[in-house]
């Protein structure tokens, strides 16, 4: 008997069929309910009789109110049921290891380098206390340095701190930085507004608000381009700055960006160019030549490293000369022998977190420019580019769906599409479509909230899928949509294929049936 | 045995009938006979059909409604059985009718009043229940100024069916608008704020969660309040126009606004209340002041529509300086990137006003926006 | 300057000559120049960017890399008694098995649903952090403890609607430079004295500068500098009596045998995690948390995520998801709610993984077996001739202030001398407390032996 073809049986009419996509279901309990008394995950290191011969006991030497009287209820199991729970916990996660992930815009969900994981993990990275004498971690200073030069090549600014905890704190970092400024000159108390426009990040306007300033947001003109009349409109004696993402979260780039600034600096107000969007631009248009004094750049997006479930990242911050005085302590220096840290900046807004920043972000980013180099850069905004507009150009074929904005034009590194003409017509939602995505394995994120573009969703590829990775993605979202008008009982329902289905919002909305941990849980429910 | 939940329902069967065929609204029997003449297809009942149809029909929902084209029909016609109540005229009903439907599913206790039509209907609806019971609108008439529908016929019935089934806790107060018929048909388009209804407002699904959301609607007016409230000036007087975030200011200062009119405010206390043009110009001699408005109506107009009141005049003498506008982020979203507007009636004052404008969108926190006349 | 390149990249599938050729022509575009159409050439950068020249194979880059790492020394192959905010503890290797995998290490965003791992596995950290500190409220980790105690303090602002904060005089200088400038502008932030002898605050100086203005008292348990406030009831006490919040700033590896803050009247704890499970990293293992009792106008103000358990729509099936996330202060609205972002996360489900490992015996022995060391340290170093230890008379946890005004030499000159015998002294004082005269703060913890301690000792007596 002959064997058969079975590879044909993944074709339909010649096209590949839907991955048959089920997420790891272990119905894992919660920890605690796996606790078993007495077992042991590790133990520790036993103290020497040396030792305890002479110090005797030394909780003795508490006053009792500070003895801790009841043992913490931690769960108890031992290790092999440690490792696997949370194995299996790992496993019911779509990371960008596993799937398409260009369902998170604005995240630059790419590739993280396996090479920059091991580079990272080394003990003469991660054994590292950051008060070691200067001369023991001249490796990690030097890291530090060179990546700073290379932002600086990027970007066109002067100096870099590396020290924020991520984006949103490198913004925070900015205004900290323009709020010095201002003080520095005497204006602090008059100038006590930031404008910023509805399409950059929310956290410009949440940071800016945390140092104290006002927030003026400026909605795009009919074109979803940002209105240059608008903003003359908000500027004044008041204005301390502008914060500005760009391109926008819709993937536009405002062509009058370097007039923006000029219309800020006229009123006396600095510029900060928030990069989180860098990823198409490398190489090809800076903050220096567009006149900013402040700019901020994702490290664990642009470039490369991965987000960790949300983080630690980096937010690298970058300023003009003129406004260095105002950094963070400590930079990094190099006397041409040795690099060190150095301390010594009378006007710095001081220190935002404890010591450096999370350096081994910047190791993984420094190792990943250092893999690719000028003309590699430039390869990853062309192609992160092209797969965007490759993309676009197929999203906007299936039909309910459209990308406002910008009529007639690219996009630069990601689009946000509205699935409007599909909800008018099916009623269903773009959240619907997103969930009932994720049971072929694919991620989907909308927008930031309140949603301007309605029935959003934001997708930004990155260069780091492939043709065939795309074409999955929208052949996935193709039949989604269909499904919307043949079976939307079935999109209205999913998931199907993941983990655990939608949740129940309302107790936890409600303050008396919320529950943060599992032992405010078990009161709830009367255990 | 007792329904768990009961839906009132009443379908205007004239709404949207003249908008088709180039008659703007439908009220009055004149209207309506040409219309009818002229083709027009009633677009009500196939609008509350298709907005009912999202509902499925359970033992314990009961759908109370008045017989035939009011509602019955349309109820049936989805599988539902409904519970008819009153009496009407086939092919005659009147604006009488809606009222005497509406007050009767107020006084069965209904869970929730859907209906169809425009604004008049509303503004029957709402001559019937005030914001005594939770309504919500299926659109079916030609443009409508009111704020109590749903963007279409299927998110109304989404949200109905989350209503019965108690996912929607949370309510909002929107303008119902009292617009001249017979003035837009000569071109001329009045309105006024007649009243709040009470409308059930639905959060958007908890996804795509990775920056806190904006505070909810009467969260963000408190915030908004707190803003002017601080920024307000001994000597200065304050008019303000009617609207529910402008509410949000006067209910911060402990005052009392009239529900529709425009009042005065300085140093904290009521100056004067539902003050028309007259009494504001009066007022305003040699007085520094701010007018505050907030767009009315789905349609965003600050000025025009439900606040004649405040007439150019008095915008010209106070100044386009001094002219503060507040909304929340989420009113400002439902235009849709449509600009705000201004139809003061005097050519002059709309442009001084047009362009972009300020407007207050929390507490420190304002928006810029454009403004078209 | 779409020249076409040779070099095809490994991470960029794409860049394959053909496959860019074919995409272009089903875009319709003649080169990837189009999509650039907005970008005016004015702003273009002109030339190619001056980077160095890359490292094309993997090879090659680990090399390169490894050659600069080389230039570093662990703190494990010296013998290091360093802390001051960054502790050398050990961490199992379940933890680094844990957060190295790719599913962990490369998720991100996504829904409750189809990212039921990441959820679940923050609910049992911040589950596991409640039950250490007897609090029913823990965030998803913010940056670091710092970053945890400037938004604590801004959070009892919000609360009381008040603006001066009381900040313990003994927390580090840097701890004081990020308050200062996370709160500004219009926050009173003055620091209380504290009894020279014993390190504990000076409790008249408080009632003096408390009053009915005071938003918060801050103050930290076990100390920055090492020593065990024993009145922190005392300090709540007060506090409340002003109607103002009390905040603590503990470390979470000391709870396993000291009383947690909320049992003497803490309303907000805070801190940073690094101990449990996390490599030092030169700093990059910080992570911050915050907790509260599980009262709503606590909840309002927190500006982090808070992952809370709820049912799905199958009975029995536990699910996750945010709580509050519309959160409506119940301060004035005076201020944002700062943001939230990206922050660290992982390092959360790394700490869950160290406590479990580690249950309930483990955080006691741990906590004692430190303690232990520590008492064993401070009772040889105070023999040597010029040593004085401790400086605060009262229980240490893992770090202690050793002076050095009977040895004539600075710290500067001890420590360089340790360091030619391979050893990192304590962190040098001279600068941030100078009332403390010649003192470095040293830190030993469960990864010290007694050999290694006594080695300290020797040495010094060589130094000093």
């Amino acid at each position: 008997m002959a064997q058969q073809d079975i590879s044909k049986h993944r074709f339909t009419d010649g096209k590949l069929n839907l991955r048959r996509f089920h997420q790891a279901r272990w119905d894992e309990p919660v920890i605690f309910e796996l606790s078993c008394e007495g077992q042991r995950g590790i133990l520790v290191p036993e103290v020497e009789q040396g030792i305890q011969d002479e110090v005797g006991d030394v909780l003795a030497t508490l006053p009792d109110a500070m003895r801790r009287k009841e043992p913490p209820r931690l769960p108890e199991l031992a290790q092999p049921q440690v490792l696997r729970h949370y194995v299996r916990m790992s496993q019911e996660n779509l990371g960008a290891d596993l799937n398409v992930e260009i369902g998170q815009g604005t995240c630059t969900m790419k590739y993280s380098p396996k090479i920059n994981e091991q580079l990272a993990g080394t003990p003469r990275m991660a054994d590292l206390h950051p008060l070691q004498d200067e001369e023991t971690v001249q490796g990690v200073l030097e890291i530090m340095y060179r990546f700073e030069q290379i932002l600086k090549e990027i970007s066109g600014m002067d100096r870099f701190t590396l020290q924020p905890g991520a984006g949103s704190a490198a913004i925070y970092a900015n205004a900290s930085i323009i709020r010095a400024y201002h003080e520095s000159r005497g204006e602090a108390g008059q100038r006590d507004e930031i404008i910023t426009t509805i399409f950059s990040h929310p956290s410009n306007a949440a940071c800016a608000q945390t140092a104290g300033f006002k927030v003026i947001t400026l909605y795009p003109d009919e074109d979803g381009y940002p209105d240059i009349d608008a903003l003359k409109a908000a500027v004044s004696e008041r204005t301390a700055a502008l914060l500005i993402t760009n391109p926008e979260d819709t993937g536009i780039f405002n062509p009058r960006i370097d007039e923006f600034v000029r219309v800020v600096h006229e009123a006396g107000g600095l510029c900060s160019y928030d990069q989180a969007n860098a990823n198409g631009i490398l190489g090809i248009t800076r903050a220096r030549e567009a006149g900013f004094d402040l700019c901020h750049f994702n490290l664990h997006k642009t470039f490369s490293s991965p987000h960790g479930c949300g983080g630690p990242g980096c937010g690298a911050s970058g300023v003009t000369e003129e406004l260095a005085r105002f950094l963070p302590v400590p930079t990094v220096e190099f006397d041409g022998e040795k690099y060190y840290l150095d301390y010594d900046r009378p006007d710095s807004v001081g220190k935002l977190r404890p010591f450096y920043g999370y350096v081994p972000v910047v190791l993984r980013a420094y190792a990943w420019v250092m893999s690719l180099g000028a003309e590699g850069l430039r390869e990853v905004a062309d192609i992160s580019v092209l797969n965007n507009n490759y993309l676009l150009n197929k999203m906007v074929q299936i039909p309910g769906c459209s990308a406002p904005y910008a009529p007639g034009k690219h996009r630069i590194e990601q689009v946000r599409y509205s699935w409007e003409e599909l909800a008018a017509e099916t009623g269903v939602h773009s959240e619907e479509l997103g969930v009932r995505a994720a049971d072929f394995g694919i991620h989907y994120w909308t927008s930031h909230h309140p949603y301007v573009v309605p029935e959003p969703v934001t997708l930004e590829p990155t260069e780091t899928p492939s043709k065939e990775d795309l074409d999955e993605y929208v052949t996935v979202m193709a039949h989604v949509a269909e499904e919307a008008r043949t079976d939307p009982e079935l999109v209205k329902t999913a998931p199907h294929n993941s983990t655990v289905h939608t949740v129940d919002h309302a107790p936890l909305d409600d303050p008396s049936q919320w529950a943060m941990t599992w032992r405010a849980y078990l009161k709830r429910i009367g255990k | 045995m007792e329904a768990r939940k009961k839906l009132g329902l009443i379908v205007n069967p004239v709404a949207g009938l003249g908008g088709r065929v180039g008659l703007k609204g439908s009220n009055g029997a004149e209207i309506q006979k040409r219309a009818l003449e002229l083709g027009a297809v009633p677009q009500s009942l196939n609008r509350a059909i298709l907005a009912l149809e999202r509902i499925e029909p359970a033992d314990d929902l009961k759908i109370v409604t008045y017989p035939g084209e009011m509602g019955a029909d349309v109820a049936r016609s989805c599988g539902f059985e409904p519970t008819i109540t009153g009496s009407i005229e086939p092919g005659k009903t009147t604006a009488e009718d809606t009222r005497n439907a509406a007050a009767e599913m107020l006084r069965l206790g209904v869970d929730l009043l859907l209906f169809a039509g425009g604004d008049g209907t509303a503004r029957d609806v709402y001559n019937a229940v005030g914001d005594e019971l939770p309504v919500l609108g299926i659109p079916a008439g030609v443009k409508i100024h009111s704020a109590v529908y749903a963007t279409n016929p299927l998110s109304a019935g989404d949200l109905a069916g989350l209503i019965l089934q108690d996912k929607v806790s949370a309510f909002r107060e929107a303008e119902v608008m009292d617009i001249d018929e017979d003035g837009v048909r000569q071109g001329i388009v009045s309105a006024k704020l007649y009243g709040y209804l009470k409308v059930p407002f639905r959060r958007r699904f908890l996804q795509g969660l990775k920056a806190p959301s904006k505070p909810g609607e009467q969260a963000a007016a408190a915030a908004i309040a707190a803003d002017v409230v601080s920024n307000m000036e001994v000597g200065w007087l304050y008019v303000i126009g009617p609207g529910t975030t402008t509410r949000a200011i006067t209910t911060r200062l402990e005052l009392d606004k009239t529900l529709i009119g425009v009042d005065v405010v300085a140093e904290g206390d009521l100056v004067a209340v539902d003050v028309n043009e007259s009494r504001l110009l009066e007022l305003l001699k040699g007085r520094r002041a701010k007018i505050v408005v907030t767009p009315i109506g789905g349609q965003g107009y600050i000025f025009g529509r439900g606040n004649q009141q405040i007439s150019p005049q008095v915008i010209a003498r106070v100044g386009r300086e001094n002219v503060v506008v507040v909304s929340t982020v989420g009113k400002i979203h439902s235009l849709g990137g449509r600009p705000l507007l201004v139809d003061t009636g005097d050519r002059e004052v709309d442009e001084m006003l047009g362009g972009h404008i300020r407007v207050v969108t929390g507490y420190n926190e304002q928006i810029v926006y454009r403004v078209a006349c | 300057m779409t020249k076409e390149r040779a070099i095809v990249y490994p991470y960029i599938p794409n860049s394959v000559l053909a496959v860019k050729q074919q995409m272009l022509q089903e875009v319709g575009a003649e080169q990837i120049e189009d999509f650039f159409e907005d970008v005016p050439e004015k702003l273009r950068l002109k030339r190619r960017m001056n980077l160095p020249e890359p490292f094309l194979s993997e090879y090659a880059l680990k090399r390169h890399v490894e050659g600069i790492l080389a230039k570093n020394k662990t703190a494990g192959e010296y013998l290091s008694f360093l802390g001051a905010g960054c502790w050398q503890h050990h961490v199992p290797a379940v933890c680094d098995e844990i957060n190295g995998r790719g599913e962990f290490l490369t998720a991100y965003a996504g829904e409750p649903y189809d990212d039921h791992g990441r959820f679940q596995a923050l609910f049992e950290y911040t589950s596991m952090m409640g039950e250490l500190l007897n609090m029913d409220v823990v965030n998803v980790p913010t940056y670091d403890g710092f970053q945890a105690t400037a938004t604590s303090l801004r959070m009892a602002c919000r609360l009381t609607g008040r603006r001066e904060l009381l900040i313990a005089g003994t927390i580090s200088g840097d701890l004081l430079s990020k308050i200062r400038d996370y709160c500004k502008p219009g926050f009173a932030i003055k620091q209380v004295g504290y009894d020279p002898a014993t390190g504990q605050m000076d409790l008249d100086a408080l009632k003096a500068a408390i009053s009915e203005g005071t938003a918060a008292v801050y103050f930290e348990n076990p100390s920055y500098l090492g020593f065990v406030e024993t009145r922190g009831d005392e300090i709540a006490g007060i506090a409340h009596d002003h109607g103002a919040v009390c905040v603590v700033g503990a470390d979470p590896i000391s709870l396993g045998v000291l009383t947690p803050p909320a049992d003497y009247g803490a309303d907000i704890v805070c801190g940073d995690i690094q101990p449990l499970g996390m490599h030092m990293q030169f700093g990059g293992g910080q992570a911050g948390y915050i907790a509260t009792h599980d009262k709503e106008e606590y909840v309002m103000e927190y500006p982090s995520r808070l992952f809370g358990i709820a049912p799905t729509r199958v009975p029995g099936e536990y699910g996750f998801g945010d709580v509050a996330y519309e959160r409506t202060s119940f301060a004035e609205r005076e201020e944002g709610k700062e943001w939230v972002g990206t922050a660290a996360a992982l390092w959360g489900i790394t700490a869950g993984v160290y406590l479990a490992l580690m249950g309930p015996q483990g955080m006691r022995e741990i906590g004692e077996g430190i303690m232990t060391r520590v008492r064993y340290a401070m009772l040889e170093l105070d023999k040597i001739a010029g040593v004085k230890v401790p400086v605060f008379h009262a229980p240490h946890f893992k770090e202690f202030v050793v002076n050095f005004d009977g040895a004539g030499k600075t710290i500067a000159e001890i420590n360089e001398a340790l360091l030619a015998r391979e050893i990192f002294g304590g962190k040098d004082l001279t600068q941030e407390f100078p009332a403390l005269g010649n003192s470095a703060l040293y830190c030993v913890t469960e990864v010290h032996t007694k050999e290694d301690m006594d080695r300290l000792v020797s040495a010094l007596k060589e130094v000093v």
